[in-house]
């Protein structure tokens, strides 16, 4: 194929991967932002929701459109649950402590995913994409579900964007990230936005799981690609930099495919990991961070 | 796996005694190991009743987790058969096992523990390569005979040492060989190879090419694909226009991924295609994006569904095990096999058996194990039978490795009919290796 | 820092480096087997220790310092047919180099960044090792021929392999990183370190060079990885990318946190305790790994400051 398509088609990949980047990394840049903690777990998240995905869109076989609905409310919902439930038992009892919480992440990633190896078994299952059509290009044709996933996620990062800068939780969100005892001094129930904007950040990978499912197939082990990007993401976008964070996602998912087409694939992920790095070395802020308080 | 600690502890009491009563064991190989049984008789009185313990080292968890639960039913099932007609020279198996998580230093792990905690006669079993790897030198250092069911071309490259087999299944270097003549003579000769970019991917790229080579087709480009990839599309890029076969082979839980991309990209008009059933073991055919498949070929070492020419010895094996002429359990047939590897365990276990039969095996003495190999290593035919369904097999003694039929199947309306069996020969190369120089 | 008096602090390192020497005599194989793993292992994750529990830097990218040893020794042995001994250097001059590599380029940032730029060397690392799969045969690995690690000494020889070669050597090795610590953490450059630690502008302020410090500390965390993972090369004979990939970053942080970060004998507690949860709990439930990730929970729960972190806190203010 020569350079333009080639190009092309790079692109096209990186947005996909890109869009939904963004929506794993923000729901880590949140609880990095407001709670500050490191969630080794979220990773976990994201392959929950993936796997719940199946699990939905089974129950309703022959009619993958509505599964798929299904699976997005459904898997956010119980994830949402999930992750109440993991910071009112065990978050909060450890005060949010850095070290503690990343042990106690690290116990928690340990162990849904072997509840979900034992519940769902090691192998990995494909979900009906709800749209399928082929984009055919002049020189090569493209899964039209992918398109989908990016106005999909263009969607839901916009809703998020929404609820955060333009409602009454959002503010309440902002605040307490912002100073969290006078948040409590002026009667928000930190304890309350804690646990609401834990769950906010799992369910964002929980839908970007749900979302890529039909392209990758859920297994009990894909979580770990995307704790490690977002992670990237989050860091370069600048702590708790919500837009930075999506902008971030955006120079990981390109400069990778855009670098694989002028040098070997693992050389290409070598330079763009190393490329990545020294960004950050030399603007310590992350890309689009402000300077630190 | 918690009576084996209490077994441990009955082994130690009745190490060499004849007259004991085996506890924890069932009636029926009570009775076998008593001579009650007449097929056993000819052994019960050569050789003393305790069970013969093999470590079965199984990657229940980690990455090999897919394939692992296969080998496990598929041990398990040889394991109650051997059992049930007279156990190995009267003696029934002791099965323990361990996960090694799919980590080749918790796997070294495991085979200490094998060797020295549970003090099994052999250990068996193992499927990922680096595990292999990994386990292979404690094996070596603690003079277990290990038996592995991976592959890989890591016995047969003559790296590891005197201890360790692969009785069981061909490795991937003979796989990769044999099929180069059938691949240039029916598909082309032009050849785009799409492989992972670490040790078993670069084994395929360095053996086809130069088979491939060998008959007058051309490897024309090499795709790497990196370790940690999870989409492919923009691999197939870089397929070159000319290209008149594609061939892939992909592991791991990507790999349903990589195909139905390939669907998508190149639609209908596409070169032929030609994989290893690898990237497809344990997925089901049905699935939702393989539909694109059809009319391509892939290698299987087994052929997953039932053709018509099936051997009694196939339909033997299937019942055995609890596989459906689909190549899928028999009480959930959504729940598909690994059928080009798991035959491995079933055969390597009879290969152990026929060892220690022929070397008067008793106890893990160095005298004893020594015999063991020896007997192993001067073995050369299995002939296709009950214990080696998956077809007749020669075994080379030098390098501990077996050579096999292999089969090159056809996608048509989502199941897989077999157009091409190899010769065991097509699959034979100079050996680079000689174990049996080694001391034991 | 407490005011202990240092003899107090020594015996028991002591103690407990003796106890470790005398019970090599009792123990049973497979466990004989186990402890000198632990010991490897052990080393690597005080060499982590120093970095995060007397410095404050977390670092999720030690993997890379481990395999820079493991690689360093096993590639130069197994190709270039180095003795054990160079080898060894090999491999501790290779982390050495890496580690002060890295830490010119990484330390320039701090907290998470910092995290996350010691993680994404390591990541390409690991990919480096698969690349070259040519000389490190990737993800499969190699394996170090037993003819090549004897070591002469005057008229007899002894192989690395041989259990007690094994064993003490591995000893030696947690002996010399034990104790190094110690007198690192008891020294004024240690003192310097948990300065930067607690208030790395105050201590700027005071007139240390903080960047300098930090430097040190990780070539020193670096090169003891390193040489854990040299040792592990040579004493276990495999050498695969397994071990410069992501989780054995993880590994060395799960185990000083478990036995209490910031102290001298954590990492020991940590590993050892790591390791008998996984070997125990696997001979009792397929799925060990939820028994572990349960016991890290509760662990964590009731010891946030890993164990003996707590009980330094609670009971043993001398607990260097």
């Amino acid at each position: 194929m020569s350079f333009g398509p080639h190009l092309l088609l790079a692109l096209l990949e990186g947005t996909v991967t890109a869009f939904v980047l963004a929506l794993t990394a923000l729901g880590l840049s949140l609880v990095f932002g407001v709670m500050r903690i490191v969630n080794v777990a979220h990773g976990e998240f994201f392959m929950l929701g993936a796997v719940l995905a199946w699990a939905f869109s089974s129950l309703v076989p022959g009619m993958p459109a509505l599964g798929f609905l299904l699976a997005l409310v459904g898997s956010a919902l119980v994830v949402g649950t999930v992750a109440i439930a993991a910071d009112r038992l065990i978050l909060r009892r450890l005060n949010y402590a850095p070290e503690a919480t990343i042990v106690a992440t690290i116990g928690l990633l340990y162990i849904i995913q072997q509840v979900v190896l034992t519940v769902y078994g090691p192998n990995a299952h494909p979900v009906v994409p709800p749209i399928n059509f082929r984009v055919v290009f002049p020189w090569f044709g493209y899964s039209g579900y992918k398109l989908v996933v990016i106005g999909a996620s263009a969607a839901l990062l916009g809703a998020t964007w929404y609820t955060l800068t333009r409602t009454r939780l959002g503010l309440i969100m902002r605040a307490t990230q912002f100073d969290r005892e006078t948040a409590q001094s002026f009667g928000i129930p930190v304890d309350r936005v804690y646990s609401a904007v834990f769950a906010l950040g799992a369910m964002l990978a929980a839908v970007a799981g749900v979302l890529i499912v039909p392209i990758q197939q859920a297994h009990y082990l894909m979580g770990l690609d995307p704790l490690l990007l977002s992670f990237i993401v989050v860091i370069l976008g600048g702590l708790g930099n919500l837009r930075g964070t999506v902008m971030a996602a955006f120079v990981i998912g390109l400069s990778d495919g855009v670098i694989s087409v002028f040098f070997s694939a693992t050389l290409a992920k070598i330079i763009a990991t190393l490329f990545v790095a020294l960004v950050l070395v030399v603007r310590r802020e992350g890309l689009f961070g402000e300077k630190a308080r | 796996m918690d009576h084996s600690k209490k077994d441990s502890n009955t082994k130690r009491l009745i190490r060499v005694s004849r007259r004991n009563v085996i506890k924890g064991l069932g009636a029926a190989s009570a009775l076998t190991a008593s001579g009650l049984v007449p097929g056993a008789m000819r052994y019960a009185q050569a050789q003393s009743s305790a069970p013969i313990k093999i470590g079965f080292q199984a990657h229940l968890t980690g990455i090999g987790a897919a394939y692992g639960r296969w080998y496990q039913r598929t041990t398990l099932a040889a394991v109650k058969l051997i059992n049930d007609t007279g156990g190995i020279g009267g003696r029934p198996i002791e099965l323990v096992t361990e996960d090694d998580g799919t980590d080749p230093k918790r796997g070294a792990e495991v085979v200490e523990k094998f060797a020295t905690e549970h003090k099994v006669d052999f250990v068996f079993g193992t499927l990922f390569s680096h595990v292999v790897v990994g386990s292979a030198p404690t094996a070596g250092q603690l003079k277990m005979p290990y038996f592995v069911v991976s592959e890989g071309y890591h016995v047969a490259s003559g790296k590891l040492n005197r201890y360790v087999f692969q009785p069981g299944i061909t490795d991937v270097r003979s796989q990769v060989i044999s099929m180069a003549p059938w691949v240039a003579g029916n598909l082309g000769k032009k050849v785009a190879m799409i492989f992972p970019d670490y040790a078993f991917g670069h084994d395929h790229r360095d053996f086809f090419t130069k088979a491939i080579a060998a008959q007058g087709g051309e490897a024309i480009k090499h795709i790497p694909v990196p370790a940690t990839e999870t989409s492919y599309t923009r691999y197939f890029a870089q397929i070159p226009a000319e290209t008149e076969v594609i061939y892939h082979v992909m592991v791991g839980p990507g790999v349903l991924t990589f195909v139905k991309e390939m669907g998508e990209h190149f639609g209908s008009k596409r070169p032929q295609i030609f994989g290893f059933i690898d990237s497809l073991e344990a997925v089901d055919m049905a699935s939702p994006g393989l539909e694109f498949l059809d009319g391509t070929y892939f290698w299987e070492a087994f052929p997953r569904y039932a053709q018509k020419d099936q051997s009694a010895f196939d339909k033997f094996y299937r019942q055995a095990v609890g596989v459906n002429e689909n190549g899928a359990a028999v009480d959930d047939p959504k729940d598909v096999s690994t059928y080009s590897h798991m035959f491995g365990c079933w055969e390597t276990l009879y290969v152990i058996k026929a060892a220690v039969e022929q070397s008067g095996y008793r106890s893990a003495t160095p005298k004893d194990k020594a015999a063991l190999i020896e007997s192993v290593e001067a073995m050369t035919d299995f002939a296709e039978s009950n214990e080696h369904p998956q077809g007749a097999k020669k075994f080379n003694g030098q390098l501990h490795q077996v050579f096999a039929h292999q089969s090159i199947s056809k996608v048509e309306g989502g199941r897989l009919n077999v157009v091409h069996r190899t010769a065991i020969e097509d699959g034979m190369y100079e050996p680079e290796a000689d174990y049996r120089t080694q001391s034991l | 820092m407490t005011g202990a008096t240092p003899r107090r602090d020594w015996l028991l390192h002591l103690a407990v480096i003796a106890l470790l020497f005398g019970v090599q005599f009792v123990l049973p194989a497979y466990h004989y087997s186990n402890v000198s793993k632990i010991m490897v292992m052990a080393s690597f994750a005080i060499g982590y220790n120093i970095l995060i529990g007397y410095t404050g830097l977390l670092s999720l990218g030690h993997a890379m310092f481990f395999a820079a040893g493991l690689y360093g020794a096993g590639l130069t042995v197994h190709h270039l047919g180095f003795d054990p001994l160079s080898g060894f250097l090999a491999g501790l001059l290779a982390a050495l180099c890496l580690s002060v590599a890295i830490g010119l380029v990484a330390l320039r940032t701090a907290g998470v960044s910092f995290m996350i730029v010691t993680l994404m060397f390591a990541q390409a690392g690991y990919l480096l090792t698969l690349y070259f799969g040519e000389f490190t045969r990737g993800d499969e690995g190699f394996v170090l021929k037993e003819n090549l690690l004897r070591v002469v000494v005057g008229d007899t020889g002894f192989n690395l392999i041989d259990p007690a070669a094994r064993y003490n050597l591995a000893l030696l090795l947690f002996t010399v990183c034990l104790l190094g610590s110690l007198v690192l953490v008891r020294s004024a450059v240690g003192r310097v370190l948990i300065a930067v630690r607690e208030n790395e502008q105050r201590t700027a302020m005071l007139g240390y060079n903080a960047f300098l410090y930090k430097l040190l500390a990780l070539v020193i965390s670096g090169t003891m990885s390193g040489a854990a993972g040299a040792t592990y090369a040579l004493l276990f004979t495999y050498v695969g990318a397994t071990f410069a990939a992501i989780q054995y970053s993880i590994l060395p942080l799960l185990w000083v946190l478990l036995g209490g970060a910031g102290t001298t004998l954590g990492p020991l507690l940590g590993t050892l305790l790591m390791f008998y949860l996984v070997d125990v709990s696997s001979g009792q439930t397929s799925s060990y790994m939820l028994l572990v990730g349960a016991a890290l929970i509760i662990l964590v729960l009731w010891a946030p400051k890993g164990i003996l972190g707590t009980l330094r806190e609670k009971r043993i203010p001398w607990l260097p």
